[in-house]
């Protein structure tokens, strides 16, 4: 039983046993570079005492995302977690992955948008499953949400799942959504220092993909600069040029994907 | 605006604290957060505000605490400390550091009267 919103799911409950806390009193010192600028008194002398705690404010989800992450590798499912900012085509590259790709694999995807379905109806016209997640006021995905979207979702043995992530640059990239990995997508008309403005997102990835390279003509945009921003807030990102629009490059993430992904059985 | 979300989950482990002290008045929640993680310390502030409103935290005190993440470098291979990304290594000079924490966001402790 969820204890989360009474679904039926158990990750809720088992973090709560996670709880260590003990009372003690001790003088109060700090140990780490406080930020804040206000004073405060500890007072030792009155009735005050600490109470540790030590509990993970991401805990919750982490424990949703861990179950997730069992679900996907009983059903050998591979699971990419597409982040991006708006608009960086990531349901235009998603289109074409999986027109070239599902003849060898079965495929479904995730669609998290902030409201409408248009995008899980894009995904659909290609044929295979796309259960849309509505955010809300949510600017992010957890997994809680892909926990109950994957109910939807009957994947055989060598599946790709994708879930593509609410277009946020910022938030997604501190909830674990039980994916094998996080696609960082970034088209080339955002501007090649974005790896160094938003650094998070590139940090948690492990792969991304600098889109719209058709466009590169037209811009002044130096792939260089770009990948060597990105090189710098993660050393190990791995990083592919590509354009969903002509295809160039996509044979080398299908290539990455391939080289994840269970081996589908012989039909 | 993530740190709602994560202002609730604030809220659920001291309020799942505070009910194991027997009636203790809470003055602070003190939280720790990792000077690498995706949170931004004055939005958790205003946000713990907002949501404390109604619970048994209203009116408590917000003390966040930052802490340093560490990182290795890739080049040199020396432990360094990380305050923010990109990292530079003091030692060698080169951005090839991994970070290894400095990511994390807890509840550290709740000090009571």
């Amino acid at each position: 039983m969820c204890a989360f919103c009474g679904c039926g799911d158990s990750a809720d409950e088992r973090t709560a046993h996670h709880h260590h806390g003990h009372d003690h009193d001790h003088a109060h010192d700090h140990h780490h570079d406080h930020e804040h600028g206000h004073d405060h008194v500890h007072a030792e002398t009155s009735a005050r005492r600490i109470v540790a705690v030590e509990r993970d404010l991401l805990a919750k989800n982490d424990a949703f995302a861990a179950d997730n992450r069992a679900r996907l590798a009983t059903t050998g499912t591979l699971a990419l977690n597409l982040v991006s900012s708006p608009g960086s085509g990531k349901t235009s590259l998603l289109v074409r992955a999986i027109t070239d790709l599902k003849a060898r694999h079965p495929i479904a995807v995730i669609e998290g948008d902030q409201q409408t379905s248009r995008d899980a109806e894009r995904i659909r016209e290609t044929g295979v499953t796309a259960v849309q997640v509505n955010t809300g006021k949510g600017c992010h995905l957890d997994a809680h949400m892909v926990g109950h979207a994957l109910d939807d979702i009957a994947l055989p043995a060598g599946g790709l799942l994708f879930i593509e992530n609410v277009g946020n640059l910022i938030c997604p990239a501190a909830f674990d959504l039980g994916e094998a990995h996080k696609v960082v997508v970034l088209s080339v008309t955002e501007g090649e220092d974005k790896p160094a403005k938003y650094p998070d997102m590139f940090a948690a990835a492990d792969l991304m993909l600098l889109n719209k390279s058709d466009l590169l003509p037209h811009l002044e945009f130096d792939v260089g600069t770009c990948l060597a921003h990105a090189l710098r807030v993660n050393p190990r990102l791995q990083t592919l040029v590509v354009s969903a629009r002509t295809g160039e490059g996509m044979a080398a993430f299908y290539a990455w994907i391939e080289a994840r992904a269970t081996p589908a059985p012989a039909p | 605006m993530h740190e709602l979300t994560l202002a609730e989950s604030l809220i659920d482990l001291a309020e799942d604290e505070i009910r194991k002290l027997s009636g203790a008045k809470v003055r602070t929640v003190r939280l720790e957060i990792g000077a690498l993680a995706a949170v931004e310390p004055d939005a958790m502030r205003f946000c713990f505000d907002v949501v404390a409103r109604g619970t048994s935290l209203e009116g408590v005190a917000l003390d966040i605490v930052t802490v340093a993440g560490r990182g290795r470098c890739l080049a040199c291979g020396h432990e360094i400390e990380v305050l923010e990304r990109p990292a530079l290594c003091p030692d060698c000079g080169g951005f090839r550091v991994e970070v290894t924490s400095g990511a994390g966001m807890r509840l550290k402790e709740l000090e009571v009267e």
